[in-house]
């Protein structure tokens, strides 16, 4: 795997190594590394420890590296400006948990950095938030938008695809099932929309598609467009199909 | 007079010897608005650093601040480890390999260190931080070296500044580092970081005297 790495930098070892488990279980090709505590184990950030993890982490590709606290982040900036190279790292300003998952998951996809920096960024937007401004936009516009949905199944110009899933695995669209789903299709050029109850999530974010909390027996609605749209549908019905190897 | 590498290296024992002296006190300022670990981080550092410096001294003031920077960065394991190691990274580069220090000197280096801990911390004067005190002691060092003063009288007036600027950060809400968030609660405590660099540069003034 040659892909972008991350570091987490946090004050506790435990929070480090906490935060690690969680987002290599989402991307388990992803190098995860913690840079966490003080070599005693006792709380603080040790700057040696975030430059051996900055190594170990960057395979060619780069590395995002996310932090707890302040001084973290300054612990982290100093070690990455003493890098041989300082443009391997980047020092982000995200949520540590959801940042770390989003941006493990771009890079599990094959993000470049700056893609997978901006997963963990928007991490920060809370999707119900998005989803609300989005369905006031949509207000506004209301018959083009029906109109528009409605030319979707169709699907015939501009490669539109459509599918409706009814969910038979045991957790749903949650964190894992949804992690899968955005790798499945990381690499494919196309938009795909994924709706539950009125809800529309993005299928390239896991949150956004978190936030549609669809459980086992729901019924959810795929619509894509772009050029690879029918391949992103049919490897989302795939994945489905398999209970997303649960 | 001027300041050699082992007057430097004098000064930065003084500076330990100070931080030792009054660990309790830091620790104590910092347990009411942080997580206490101010006066433990900054002995643990200025000690490595004596023990470096015991096992031998470079030839410049620069390459010694380098070492307190270094030691500072890899042993502190609080802000003040990026901070107080910013701060002397960036006067070592400043002073480069020039062998002795006079006054103008001095106010150059602390000038570079207040750029750097604000780079660094991205704190202004009146946050409540390190800032309120080494910024007017830089200035007041500016002043004094303009009015032709030798190390001892530049050092001295900025640790009166400093001093100076601490206790002004007793009524100030502080807006960076972990006292921001107690918010108004942070009102009525002076600053550990503020109290941490005025005591240094207390140190480094009576040694230059």
């Amino acid at each position: 795997m040659s892909g972008v790495g991350l570091v987490i930098v946090s004050h506790s070892g435990k929070l480090a190594d906490g935060v690690v488990e969680v987002a290599a279980q989402m991307a388990p090709d992803v190098a995860v590394r913690a840079a966490g505590g003080l070599p005693g184990g006792e709380i603080g950030t040790d700057y040696e420890s975030v430059l051996a993890a900055l190594e170990q982490a960057d395979s060619g590709a780069g590395v995002v590296v996310l932090y707890d606290l302040g001084s973290a982040q300054m612990t982290a900036e100093m070690a990455v400006e003493t890098l041989a190279d300082p443009d391997t790292a980047v020092v982000l300003d995200a949520p540590l948990v959801e940042g770390a998952i989003a941006a493990a998951v771009a890079a599990q996809g094959g993000s470049d950095r700056s893609a997978v920096a901006e997963a963990a960024r928007s991490a920060a937007r809370h999707p119900e938030v998005a989803d609300t401004a989005d369905a006031a936009e949509s207000t506004d516009t209301g018959t083009e938008e029906g109109t528009a949905a409605a030319a979707a199944p169709a699907g015939t110009s501009g490669g539109g695809a459509r599918a409706e899933i009814t969910l038979e695995n045991e957790v749903g669209l949650h964190a894992r099932p949804a992690a899968l789903l955005t790798r499945s299709i990381a690499d494919l050029d196309a938009d795909v929309r994924i709706s539950h109850g009125g809800t529309e999530a993005d299928g390239k974010s896991v949150f956004s598609l978190m936030s549609l909390a669809a459980r086992k027996g729901d019924t959810i609605v795929v619509s894509a467009s772009g050029p690879q749209a029918e391949e992103a549908v049919q490897r989302i019905t795939e994945l489905a199909g398999r209970g997303f190897d649960e | 007079m001027g300041c050699d590498a082992g007057r430097v290296a004098e000064a930065l024992r003084a500076g330990a010897a100070t931080v030792a002296e009054h660990k309790a006190e830091l620790i104590d300022l910092d347990r009411a608005i942080g997580d206490a670990d101010h006066g433990e981080n900054l002995d643990r550092g200025f000690a490595a650093i004596v023990s470096t410096l015991d096992s031998g001294v470079p030839e410049t003031p620069g390459a010694v601040l380098k070492i307190a920077a270094t030691t500072l960065i890899s042993k502190v394991g609080g802000a003040a480890g990026p901070l107080y190691g910013t701060a002397f990274l960036r006067a070592a580069t400043k002073l480069g390999d020039v062998s002795e220090l006079d006054g103008a000197a001095i106010a150059t280096g602390l000038r570079a260190a207040l750029e750097g801990v604000v780079t660094r911390g991205k704190a202004e004067v009146g946050d409540a931080t390190m800032v309120d005190a080494l910024s007017p002691a830089v200035e007041a060092a500016e002043r004094a070296q303009a009015d032709g003063g030798d190390p001892a009288a530049v050092l001295s007036a900025a640790a009166d500044a400093a001093k100076e600027g601490a206790d002004s950060t007793v009524p100030l809400v502080a807006r960076k580092g972990r006292a921001s968030y107690l918010g108004e609660r942070s009102v009525g405590h002076a600053d550990p970081g503020a109290t941490s660099t005025a005591l240094l540069l207390r140190a480094l003034a009576e040694v230059a005297r």
